[in-house]
């Protein structure tokens, strides 16, 4: 098994012993001969994250140097936007970097800005992080002060302003053009595309959108090199990830780790194993609400990359790690994620506006026991009708997890209907 | 009730600074903050009056912010308490027991979600997104993490007393690192 090593650690600060501001950053190495950097200029940054093998975190897993490529080079205005709104059930990474790695983002921004010749960039955070956005605009506030944002950012000769731009409770708004729409002071509904963000953003003007995570993640890659990063993780899935353990494991927690690392020993050796030992093990949720949950069986060897856990029909998503034991209600579990994701449908495309209703009205029957057995058919041609019929991807993250439900526990399904709503496991 | 509404003075200021980020033909991009800056200044929802000054102020039609206004569940359309308390139910803390937590709520509040009493509302709410911290109470704009029923029951207790209480964790985590001694 391969762990992390110290001196791989990106995160250094992640857990807020040490301090947030740019005095202790700078110790950590933030912030080092950042002109130097951008001296290397658009075209090296852009091959040296393609080669890094980064891939975006904020679920999609698309390469990031791609991303970064598809900006024009003319001379029109482009933007960076800095995606963390962060709302997807099980995950909580953004929180701990934004609120105790803040100068990671800020300098990770201005190098993505100056990559993609952007002079203005937003960060978008999730409205309920106020105080996680307060240590962020002083952090700011304290770049602008060293002269690290605005004219001559960082002594670099490139000019870059970066402003906070708080959500107000809306989980659509993780999509990237829902985001750009709210950021326009809209309604958050996402946009047909194409065109792309890339050509036609924030205000129609070409336009990166990344993930809080990966930008922070930046500056390190930069300073350490391509190979360095690409060197760690798995072949598709390069590098460490912060991943977020929580539900029934002794001691929850965000991790920074190796991509690649096996589920089992992500839990064992950084959660403090599952409640009760690994054989009192259910299923894991292994990245976040949208993506199938797994059964016991594939948990015992699974491993954490983008690959590894598509090849078991999930997804590594955002890296949430959401553990049940075998005490878990599993219908109920998912159902809550069905009431999720209904109460945040945008109720712009009418597959995902009604259907997100009809999978939680049809599984909290199922629980109850109040369904016939042509119902767990019912349920899951609903989400097939759903699912690639959305203008975004919200309605397939509501198909996948009813998805995962039938396809693993399906008997639980049928005894639960049989036998009047009580649980097949107890 | 007939009801004014006037950005202070103070937030007047706030506002000039709130559009300098945004391009100057592009001041509906500042319906956000500014729906937040009155909410704050209205005891915590939005007036039909306030709407209104917003879209002025904006030069937005009153339609375009009220739409803002009711897509966000963080804006109120409705008067609530001085204190808000939103409990999260979402599978992660529903499974470390935020039923548990909703029950001690309606028991020591004597109401239901959605409802006021005593100055004081309470909300179901889905993902809080703090998950490793879970079970997790918001109150007003601050998170209660690592709760655990009888704790929170007399921190309400406080809460209804008009006490200030302790945010953060109530299990003296600093941020998400595991619990030393948990476990395996």
């Amino acid at each position: 098994m391969t762990f992390l090593n110290e001196q791989d650690r990106i995160f250094k600060n992640l857990y807020g012993f040490l301090g947030w501001n740019l005095n202790a950053a700078e110790q950590r190495g933030d912030w080092d001969k950042t002109a130097d950097l951008i001296a290397k200029g658009a075209d090296w940054m852009i091959n040296e994250i393609k080669a890094s093998g980064l891939r975006g975190r904020g679920g999609a897993g698309f390469s990031t140097g791609m991303k970064w490529s598809f900006i024009p080079k003319d001379n029109q205005q482009h933007y960076l936007v800095v995606n963390a709104d962060e709302g997807e059930p099980g995950t909580c990474k953004d929180r701990d970097i934004i609120r105790n790695e803040p100068h990671k983002i800020i300098e990770g921004a201005l190098l993505a800005a100056s990559a993609i010749g952007a002079s203005v960039g937003y960060i978008y955070i999730r409205g309920e992080f106020k105080r996680e956005a307060d240590i962020l605009e002083t952090a700011i506030k304290e770049a602008y002060d060293k002269k690290l944002l605005g004219k001559n950012a960082a002594g670099s000769g490139f000019d870059f302003d970066l402003y906070v731009h708080r959500g107000a409770g809306a989980y659509i708004c993780g999509e990237e053009t829902a985001l750009l729409e709210s950021l326009e002071g809209k309604k958050g509904q996402p946009r047909l595309k194409p065109p792309f963000p890339a050509i036609k953003g924030l205000y129609g003007k070409p336009t990166v959108i990344n993930n809080i995570e990966t930008i922070a993640v930046v500056p390190t890659i930069l300073r350490r090199g391509a190979s360095w990063f690409a060197g760690l993780g798995a072949a598709k899935s390069c590098g460490t990830k912060v991943f977020c353990i929580s539900g029934h494991v002794n001691a929850p927690c965000n991790v920074e780790e190796v991509m690649g690392i096996s589920l089992k020993d992500l839990i064992e050796k950084h959660a403090g194993g599952v409640r009760g030992g690994w054989d009192n093990l259910l299923a894991v949720i292994p990245g976040g609400s949208s993506v199938p949950v797994l059964p016991k069986t594939i948990c015992d060897t699974v491993v954490m990359d983008f690959d590894s856990l598509a090849a078991v029909k999930s997804g590594l998503g955002t890296a949430a790690v959401i553990v049940m034991d075998e005490s878990t209600d599993i219908v109920e579990a998912i159902a809550r994620l069905s009431k999720f994701y209904m109460h945040e449908s945008c109720g712009q495309c009418s597959p995902c506006r009604e259907g997100t209703g009809w999978l939680w009205r049809l599984l909290t029957r199922i629980q109850r026991g109040d369904a016939d057995l042509k119902d767990i058919d019912l349920l899951e041609d609903i989400t097939h009708q759903i699912e690639g019929h959305t203008i975004c991807a919200l309605g397939d993250a509501a198909a996948w997890p009813v998805q995962g439900l039938i396809r693993h526990f399906k008997h639980e399904l049928i005894a639960r209907i049989e036998q009047g709503g009580r649980r097949l496991c107890l | 009730m007939s009801h004014s509404f006037k950005f202070s003075a103070e937030n007047h200021k706030k506002i000039k600074q709130i559009l300098a980020k945004y391009p100057k033909d592009h001041p509906q991009s500042a319906v956000m903050p500014l729906l937040d800056l009155a909410q704050a200044q209205n005891d915590g929802w939005l007036s039909r009056e306030a709407i209104a000054a917003i879209a002025e102020l904006l030069q937005m039609p009153v339609i375009r912010v009220q739409e803002v206004a009711s897509f966000y569940t963080m804006y109120r359309l409705q008067p609530v308490g001085k204190t808000v308390i939103q409990v999260c139910t979402t599978t992660p803390c529903w499974l470390r027991g935020s039923d548990d937590l909703m029950k001690v709520c309606k028991t020591k509040l004597g109401i239901q979600p959605g409802e006021t009493k005593n100055d004081i509302s309470l909300f179901e709410v889905q993902c809080l997104g703090a998950c490793v911290n879970a079970p997790i109470v918001q109150i007003n704009d601050a998170y209660i993490e690592d709760v655990n029923p009888e704790a929170f029951g007399r921190m309400l207790d406080d809460v209804i007393a008009g006490k200030p209480v302790k945010t953060g964790s109530m299990i003296g985590r600093v941020s998400s690192e595991p619990m030393k001694g948990s476990g395996s």
